[in-house]
C-alpha cells in the first residue's frame, strides 16, 4: 500500500446520511442532540457555520450514549434535511417541530459535515 | 586647537571652581555626586593646562550681595553658574541703557497722538453748536423767524449730541495699555475721514451760508442736524472697524516660548500683526508660567558637555579649514557612544523622587503650623484666655517652623529666587486672614504660576520687541510667524487660519429608532 501524504488544507465537506431511532423517555420521544440557527436567528453566532451568513440548523450539543450519538451524529454537523423535508430555510421553532414528531419513531437526516481532520486520515491510510 | 574651545573649557573650569568655593556654604547637602564637580573632570580628556580664573566675575559679587539682603533667613543658595552670572551684569547694562532712551521717544508720539484726538474732537463737537448759533450772532435781526420746528430741531441736536458725548466717552476714553510701533491703521483713517468730513461741512456753511447770510434759519438748523446725524453714523463706523470686526475668530495662533518650549493656542479675529502681537502678550502674563533661568542650567552643561571631550588636531599642515574641523567633530561626537541619554534618565528620576520627598514634608510642616492658630470669634475677643494677635504676628510666629521645609522645597525647585522671606510672611498672613487651608497657601508654592502672580523685579520681560516679516499694521493672514522678543527669551508666534467648515444637515424622524432581537437559541430535541 502506499502511503500518499495530502499537504492540503482545502477542508472537504461531504454528505452523510443518518437514521436515528428515537428513545422513548416517559411521555417523550428524544433524539439526544441539540440544534440552533434558523432563518430567525442571528447567524454571525454561530461557532460551527464556515460562512457567518449561513442561517442552516446545526447540531450544537450532542448527548453522550444518546441515540444521536448512537447513530453517528457529531457535533458542528448541518442538517440538511429530516425525511425528506428540507431544513435549509426554516425558522428554529419549524425544525423543531419537524424533528419532534410525535408519531414518528425514526427520523432520517441528511447531514453535511466539514472535517479536515477526517480526509487526510482517510487518504493517508489508502 | 580651536579658541573656542578654549574658551568653553575655561567656563567649565569656572563653573568647577565655582562649584568648590561655594560648597563649603552648603550644609546637609545631599548631591555630593553633583554633576558639576564630574562636568570639570570630563571635560578635560586632552592634555590642556586650565588656568584658574584671574578675579571672580563682577556678577557673582552682586549675585552674592543679592543673596546676602533676601536670603538671611537661611543658607546661601548657589544656583547660578560662570556663564549665566556673565550675561546677566552684561543684559543689566543694556537694558538700563535701553529703558533711558526709549522711555522719552515712545511718550512724545503718544502724547502727539492723543492731542491731536482731542482737539479734532472737540472741534467737532462744538461744530453743529456754531453753525447754530453763528447766524443768531451775527445777522439775528434778517432771520426769518422760525417756531415750533426750530425748537424740534434743537431738542433734537441736543440729545443727538449728548448721546454722542456718551458714545464717544465709552468708546474711546480709555487708559492707553500699550506702546505700539506703528500707527493704528483704522484710527489714523477714522481720524481722516472725520477732519475730511467737518472740514467740507464748514466749507459749505462758509461759502453758502456766511457769505451770503442765508435768511432760512430753518435750513440752517436742519444742516446742522443732518451734520449730527452723520457724526452719529461715523461713530457707529468707528465701533464695527475698531471693536467689532475682530471679534469673530478667524484664526488660531500658536505661541511657544524660546526657551522651555511651553507653548498655548489663541483665537484671534481679524487683526493687525501688532495688535495681535499685544493680545498674545497680554496673555502671556496670564497663562504661560514665568520665565526661570534657573531651571535652563541642565540643558545648558549637558550640551556643553556634548562638544567638550573632543579636540581637533591638524596633521595635514597648516591650514586653518574651520568648517572640516566643526563638521568632523560633529561627527566624532554622533559616533562617539556617550551614555547621557541614560544619565538624563537617572537625574530626571532622581529629581522627581527628591522634590516629592521635601514636598512632602513640606506639606506636613505646614499643616501642622497651621494647627497652632486659631480664628477668636467676636464674642470670644473679650475674654481671650492669651493674648491676642492681628494675622501679621500670628504669620510670624507660625513662620519659623515651617521656614526650613519651604526653604528647602523652594531650593529644589529652584523657585527661590521668586520668594523672598518677607513676601511668605504677607502671603501668610493673607491666607490666614481669609480662612484658608494650609493647601490654598501652598497652592503658590508648590506649581510655578503666571508671570503676573509674582514680584515686577523676576519678570525678566518688559520691553519687547516685534520682529515680523510683514509690515507690522497689515492683517493676519494664514501662515504669518513673527516673533517677540526680550532680552532674555522671545516667543514665536504662528498664526493658522481656522478651516472653513462645511456643515450639513440630516434629518432623523424620531419614529425611525427601530430595533430587533438577535437571537441565537439552541434548543434540544
Amino acid at each position: 500500500p502506499v502511503i500518499t501524504v495530502f499537504n492540503c488544507f482545502i477542508s472537504v465537506s461531504f454528505q452523510q446520511r443518518i437514521e436515528i431511532h428515537k428513545l422513548r423517555q416517559g411521555d417523550n420521544l428524544i433524539l439526544g442532540f441539540s440544534i440552533g440557527g434558523g432563518i430567525d436567528q442571528d447567524p454571525t453566532q454561530n461557532p460551527f457555520s464556515e460562512d457567518k451568513t449561513d442561517k442552516g440548523i446545526y447540531v450544537t450539543r450532542v448527548t453522550e450514549g444518546g441515540p444521536a450519538e448512537v447513530a453517528g451524529l457529531q457535533i458542528g454537523d448541518k442538517i440538511m434535511q429530516v425525511n425528506g423535508w428540507d431544513m435549509t430555510m426554516v425558522t428554529h421553532d419549524q425544525a423543531r417541530k419537524r424533528l419532534t414528531k410525535r408519531n414518528e419513531e425514526v427520523v432520517r437526516l441528511l447531514v453535511t459535515r466539514q472535517s479536515l481532520q477526517k480526509a487526510v486520515q482517510q487518504s493517508m491510510m489508502s | 586647537m580651536s579658541t573656542a574651545m578654549d574658551t568653553e573649557s575655561t567656563y567649565s573650569g569656572y563653573s568647577h571652581y565655582s562649584g568648590h568655593s561655594k560648597k563649603a556654604h552648603r550644609q546637609g547637602r545631599d548631591r555630593h555626586k553633583s554633576p558639576r564637580s564630574k562636568d570639570g573632570s570630563r571635560s578635560e580628556k586632552s592634555v590642556t593646562i586650565q588656568t584658574p580664573p584671574a578675579e571672580p566675575l563682577l556678577g557673582n559679587d552682586a549675585s552674592r550681595a543679592e543673596e546676602g539682603q533676601d536670603d538671611n533667613w537661611g543658607e546661601t543658595t548657589t544656583a547660578i553658574t560662570g556663564t549665566s552670572e556673565h550675561s546677566i551684569s552684561q543684559e543689566d547694562i543694556a537694558r538700563i541703557s535701553k529703558d533711558l532712551e526709549d522711555s522719552v521717544g515712545l511718550d512724545c508720539k503718544r502724547y502727539l497722538g492723543l492731542t491731536v484726538a482731542a482737539v479734532l474732537g472737540l472741534l467737532v463737537f462744538l461744530t453743529p453748536i456754531a453753525f447754530i448759533l453763528l447766524p443768531q450772532i451775527l445777522w439775528r435781526d434778517d432771520l426769518e423767524p422760525c417756531g415750533t420746528v426750530c425748537e424740534g430741531l434743537f431738542i433734537s441736536v441736543a440729545f443727538k449730541l449728548l448721546i454722542l458725548l456718551i458714545g464717544t466717552w465709552a468708546l474711546f476714553f480709555r487708559q492707553p495699555k500699550a506702546d505700539i510701533p506703528r500707527v493704528f491703521v483704522f484710527r489714523a483713517l477714522l481720524l481722516v475721514l472725520i477732519f475730511l468730513f467737518v472740514f467740507s461741512y464748514w466749507l459749505f456753511y462758509g461759502v453758502r451760508i456766511l457769505d451770503s447770510k442765508d435768511t432760512n434759519y430753518q435750513g440752517i438748523v436742519q444742516y446742522a442736524v443732518s451734520l449730527v446725524d452723520a457724526l452719529l453714523f461715523i461713530h457707529y463706523l468707528a465701533i464695527v472697524l475698531l471693536e467689532l470686526r475682530q471679534l469673530q475668530p478667524m484664526f488660531t495662533v500658536k505661541v511657544v516660548r524660546s526657551t522651555d518650549g511651553e507653548s498655548r493656542y489663541y483665537s484671534l479675529g481679524h487683526l493687525s500683526i501688532q495688535r495681535a502681537a499685544l493680545v498674545v502678550l497680554e496673555n502671556y502674563y496670564r497663562d504661560f508660567t514665568v520665565y526661570n533661568p534657573a531651571l535652563l542650567t541642565a540643558s545648558k552643561s549637558r550640551a556643553a558637555k556634548h562638544m567638550a571631550g573632543l579636540k581637533v588636531y591638524n596633521v595635514d599642515g597648516p591650514g586653518n579649514n574651520a568648517s572640516g574641523q566643526s563638521r568632523a567633530m560633529i561627527a566624532a561626537a554622533a559616533r562617539r557612544r556617550d551614555s547621557s541619554h541614560n544619565e538624563l534618565y537617572y537625574e530626571e528620576a532622581d529629581h522627581e523622587r527628591r522634590v516629592k520627598k521635601r514636598r512632602a514634608r513640606l506639606v506636613v510642616a505646614v499643616e501642622e503650623a497651621f494647627t497652632h492658630i486659631k480664628r477668636l470669634q467676636a464674642e470670644e475677643q473679650q475674654k481671650a484666655p492669651g493674648e491676642m494677635m492681628d494675622p501679621r504676628e500670628a504669620a510670624q510666629a507660625i513662620f519659623p517652623s515651617m521656614a526650613r521645609a519651604l526653604q528647602k522645597y523652594l531650593r529644589t525647585t529652584r523657585q527661590q529666587q521668586y520668594h523672598s522671606m518677607e513676601s511668605i510672611l504677607q502671603h501668610l498672613s493673607f491666607c490666614i486672614t481669609n480662612n484658608m487651608t494650609p493647601k490654598a497657601f501652598l497652592e503658590r508654592y508648590l506649581n510655578p504660576g503666571p508671570t503676573l502672580q509674582y514680584d515686577r523685579d523676576r519678570w525678566f520681560s518688559k520691553q519687547w520687541t516685534l520682529v515680523s516679516e510683514e509690515a507690522v499694521t497689515s492683517g493676519l493672514q494664514d501662515g504669518i510667524v513673527f516673533v517677540l522678543k526680550c532680552l532674555d527669551f522671545s516667543l514665536v508666534v504662528n498664526v493658522k487660519k481656522i478651516p472653513f467648515i462645511k456643515l450639513s444637515e440630516e434629518f432623523i424622524d424620531p419614529k425611525s429608532h427601530k430595533f430587533v432581537l438577535r437571537l441565537q437559541s439552541e434548543t434540544s430535541v
